[in-house]
Parts: structure tokens; sequence; C-alpha cells
């Protein structure tokens, strides 16, 4: 289930994106916070009482949608979902849980 | 003319900070721009990302689509002179010198003039349920229409007050969202009674009645003088409850909700500078002090658009301008008195139109504040509830936000009280029974947002 509905601009480039390790797509242009919630219904949880959150003003003032991200086998980047655009084979994380390194898909 | 030797600093790409530093442009400076966004235009002309499949401005904007249009693309026709540099934060000001972050590496930018042109952010109050997903600020629900083409749902509530609640109500539902309520914690009563401050702006009054009246013609359910009562759903909203004006409770399902009562200005770096504020009755809220041509009680610094007082897009335009003319006056530019003139004439037609919006739109504190709840999250970064915060105020009896900040940690998280400050202040002055300026006003800490760790300085090989 998804938390955003797409409107508009549903014609952008389709990208690949990896989230709690599953492989999942959205559209280039998307900010993370819209990479994920068009896929699910949280973007974190919190570290309190892990609660699940999903963003609040989506303007880069209110820092409830940091996520956890990862490039290639790169370190983990804590990153503000609602200011950073989605990058082609990014890995997210949805819980507290590091975002896992993809395996490079064996060649053809 | 005697020129500083150090460029001025524009900080804020919006509509306030393009006019300021066009204008200084056109007068022969070479100003520098900072933005934190990665296009100009601000939130309120805020733009998608480029590529291929993105809307018109027409479909964009609706009718301010000339005014967007104009904005984006004023800094072009100056950029061998306009150093604009969007991706930058600015996280700090420190005698006479930005702190700056670009692109994971910081940099320190010494100025002699500054514009602050920083902005604004919706105004929240707590309500039970508001920290669930789909739960959203106004200006949030219109940033993800505008900057994403993204709505927060497919059946979608509106709540809170101000103009702002009618014309996202519009957007949504032109785009195809279903427009379960609109829901205005202001009585009707109020517009009609400021009526008269309100016909300062025909033309601004005019789109706001178009609004209203096409979600009427729609069949968008429209309920004024409400009272919030909760957002409730599993693990994401499902349906707001609300008292009607007649204080009946209320059901209304939905997948999606939209909070906000009015803006609040982004003052944290003009009061680092060492700007002098005072407190504003009708914004409830501390404004950097100004005069009618934007200067701040520091020489060289000025302010200009919502991040010195809410007053909107078209006054931020008008104010930007105003100031970057003001700072090429004392600078010892000549400048054209009958600009100044239109400019402050215009500008006061806004301050009217203003003060009757804030009037006819209240914040409703008072009730908040009375009725909140022990288990109400305030703060969203740390969850600190209000009933925390009133076992702080009896315990150790805190005068002031900074003290309560300090011993509750309500504002230390890391929106800095962005998001709870305003409900802060007023529990704590209802718990203290005086004004919610009795309290001072929570001092903004460096950086002024979170900034990563293991970022690179300047000048590092």
């Amino acid at each position: 289930m998804s938390l955003l509905i797409r409107y508009a601009e549903q014609s952008r480039p389709s990208v690949r994106f990896f989230l709690d390790g599953q492989a999942v797509s959205a559209l280039a242009g998307d900010t993370l916070l819209t990479a994920v919630l068009t896929v699910r219904e949280r973007l974190r949880t919190t570290e309190f009482t892990g609660s699940p959150r999903a963003g609040f003003c989506m303007m880069g003032a209110c820092q409830d949608c940091w996520v956890q991200v990862r490039r290639g086998d790169g370190p983990v980047q804590r990153l503000r979902a609602c200011s950073t655009l989605l990058e082609a084979d990014m890995s997210l994380s949805t819980t507290s849980a590091p975002p896992p390194v993809i395996a490079e898909e064996p060649k053809p | 003319m005697s020129q500083s030797p150090l460029p001025p600093v524009v900080i804020g790409a919006g509509p306030a900070g393009i006019r300021a530093a066009v204008t200084l442009a056109r007068h022969g400076l070479s100003p520098i721009l900072l933005d934190e966004s990665p296009r100009p235009g601000g939130q309120i002309y805020r733009q998608p990302p480029a590529g291929p499949g993105q809307r018109s401005a027409s479909e964009l904007y609706g009718f301010e689509a000339a005014k967007a249009t104009a904005i984006h693309q004023a800094l072009a026709p100056y950029a061998d002179r306009i150093d604009y540099r969007p991706d930058t934060l600015v996280w700090n000001v420190e005698r006479g010198a930005l702190d700056l972050l670009s692109n994971g590496r910081t940099a320190t930018l010494a100025y002699h003039s500054l514009i602050f042109a920083t902005g604004a952010t919706d105004r929240v109050l707590p309500m039970p349920g508001w920290t669930m997903p789909g739960v959203f600020t106004l200006g949030g629900a219109q940033i993800a229409l505008k900057a994403q083409g993204c709505g927060i749902g497919s059946t979608v509530v509106f709540l809170g007050t101000g103009p702002l609640l009618y014309l996202i109500a519009y957007q949504y539902a032109k785009a195809g969202a279903t427009v379960a309520a609109v829901l205005d914690t202001s009585a009707f009563g109020l517009r009609i009674k400021h009526l008269p401050g309100l016909l300062a702006l025909p033309k601004v009054l005019a789109k706001g009645l178009y609004y209203t009246a096409w979600l009427k013609a729609y069949g968008v359910p429209v309920y004024t003088g409400i009272t919030p009562v909760r957002a409730e759903g599993n693990e994401r909203v499902a349906s707001v409850i609300w008292q009607d004006s007649a204080g009946r409770q209320q059901h209304t399902a939905c997948d999606g909700l939209g909070i906000g009562y009015g803006l609040r200005p982004e003052t944290q770096l003009a009061d680092m500078a060492g700007c002098a504020f005072s407190f504003n009755p009708l914004d409830r809220a501390w404004l950097p002090d100004r005069d009618s041509a934007g200067r701040s009680s520091l020489a060289g610094v000025y302010l200009a658009g919502d991040g010195a007082g809410i007053t909107g897009a078209d006054a931020a335009e008008v104010g930007g301008e105003r100031a970057a003319l003001a700072l090429l006056q004392d600078q010892g530019a000549t400048i054209d008195p009958s600009r100044v003139a239109v400019l402050e004439k215009r500008m006061a037609a806004f301050v009217r139109f203003r003060t009757a919006l804030l009037q006819a739109f209240p914040l409703p504190a008072a009730r908040w504040a009375e009725t909140v709840s022990d288990d109400l999250v305030l703060c969203r970064c740390e969850e600190i509830t209000a009933g925390d915060l009133r076992a702080t105020v009896r315990k150790d009896q805190p005068r002031d936000l900074n003290r309560l900040k300090a011993l509750s940690r309500i504002g230390m998280g890391r929106c800095q009280g962005r998001m709870c400050g305003a409900a802060a202040a007023e529990l704590l002055a209802h718990q203290h029974g005086c004004a919610v300026n009795d309290i001072a006003r929570i001092r903004p800490q460096t950086p002024i947002k979170p900034i990563p760790i293991g970022v690179t300085p300047e000048n590092t090989p």
C-alpha cells in the first residue's frame, strides 16, 4: 500500500531502487520521500517509541524524514528524504536496521 | 558611489530574495544569492526537478503562473552579475561571517551587508494523531502536489485556518482528489467583520472568494468555527474527529490530512546575527524589528519577505526590492525616489490586508492550551508530551521557554522547535496564566538545521 498518490507527471522514466532489501521502482525526479511513500505507508520509525512516521512538512523544516541510505557498498548515510533526489539502485531502510548492501546481479 | 569591498549577500531565493538580488544587480552590484533549494522560486513558486514530463506553469501555479514564471526567469539576465548558489544551506551567522554547507562541504563567507529573505513554514498546533503517517502540514500537502505531482491521499481533509486551506482544497480537487472536508477553526463571522481591511487588496480577496465559491459549486463540504478533536487510524490516518460550530461531534473518513494555522517566519538567522526582535501580537510571534524599508536594528542588515513577518508572496517581491534599494541608499548609491514611493504605497496596502487576514483567521491558541490532554505528543522529534511539559512546569516552575527547553528538552530536538515551538509557548504561558510574550522566545542554536557528520571543511585536500 502507498501513502502518497500520483496525480501528475506519471510519464517520468522509471527508476529502480531497493527498500529494506527488496527491489522496487519509483520515477526520475522523485525525492526519497516520494519514492518510498508511493510504495510504502511509512518512512521510518521513531527512536523512542518505535511509532511509524512518514515526514510532515516536506520542505526541510520538521526534520521528521531522515532515512538511512546506502549507495553501492558505500557507508550508510542519513539523508533528509524530502530534499534528497532518488538515484538509481540506492538502498534505503524504513526500519532501524541499516540498509543492506545490494549484491551485484550475476552477468548473463 | 562608495562601494563596500565585499559583495552584498542575499539569503533565500524565493520572491523576496530574487527581487532583492536582481535590484542590486541592476544598480551595478554583484550580489551573492544563497539558497537551500536546488532551483529558484522558494516554497511558493517551488519548481519540480527538471526533466521530461514536467507540467506547464499554468498547471503548476494556476492564477499565479505569470508571477511564478517571472520569478523563475528573473535571475537569467543577470547570470554574469549575480553569484547564485543553489543547494547551499546557511547554518550559522557569527561575527560578520556566514557558515555554509554545500555538496557536503562547509565554507565561510564574510559579509558587510546582508539581506535575510528566509521565508516561512506552516504554523502548527498539535492534535492527537498528528504524528501518524498520512498527516502532513498544509504547505507540505501543497509541495507534494506542486513539486512531485503527488497528493497526500485520495480522500483528503484540510484542517486549520487561513486562506491556504481553501487554496489547497481547490488545488487537490482540481488534481482529482476527493476533498472530504475543509475544516476551518475560524468563525465565518470574522471574515465579514474584517472585510473592510481585506478590501485593501481587492484582487487577492477576489481570488479567495473564487476558490471558496468553486469548492461550494463542486460540492466540497466547508465548515467554519470547528474545533479539532483527533485524527484516528491504525498506523496511518483513517479519519478525523471534530466538533462543529454547534458543538456536535463529527467524523470524517479520509486517507490524508493536511493541518496548518497560517505560517511562521524562519527567523533563526536574523536572531543569530543579533537583530533586535519584538513580539507581534497579531502574529503571536517574535519578529525581527525593521523599518518600512526593511532595515533591521543592525547596520547593513536588511529583512524582506515572509521571513520577517507573514505578508505573502506579492508583498515579498515588493519588500525584496525595497530592502535592496535601502541597502543601495545606505551605501551611497542614487536611487529613484518615485520607485520608492510606489513600493511603499503598495507595501502599505499589503500591511492593511495582512492585518485583516490575521484577525479573520486567528490562531485558536487559548482554546487549544485549555483543552490539550496530557498524552498529546507536542514534540515530534523526541516525543515529549503535554503532560511531560506540565509536570516540568509544576516541579521546577520555569518562567522562560529556554529554561523549559533545558529542563524538558522541548524545542531541543532536530527541528529546534519549528514544529512544537508555538504550542510549547502557548502551553507554558497558559500554565503560568501569563501572556505568551512574557515567557521569552526559544533561542536558535547553531547549526540551525542538522548537518551530516563527516562534512569536509573548505580547503581540505
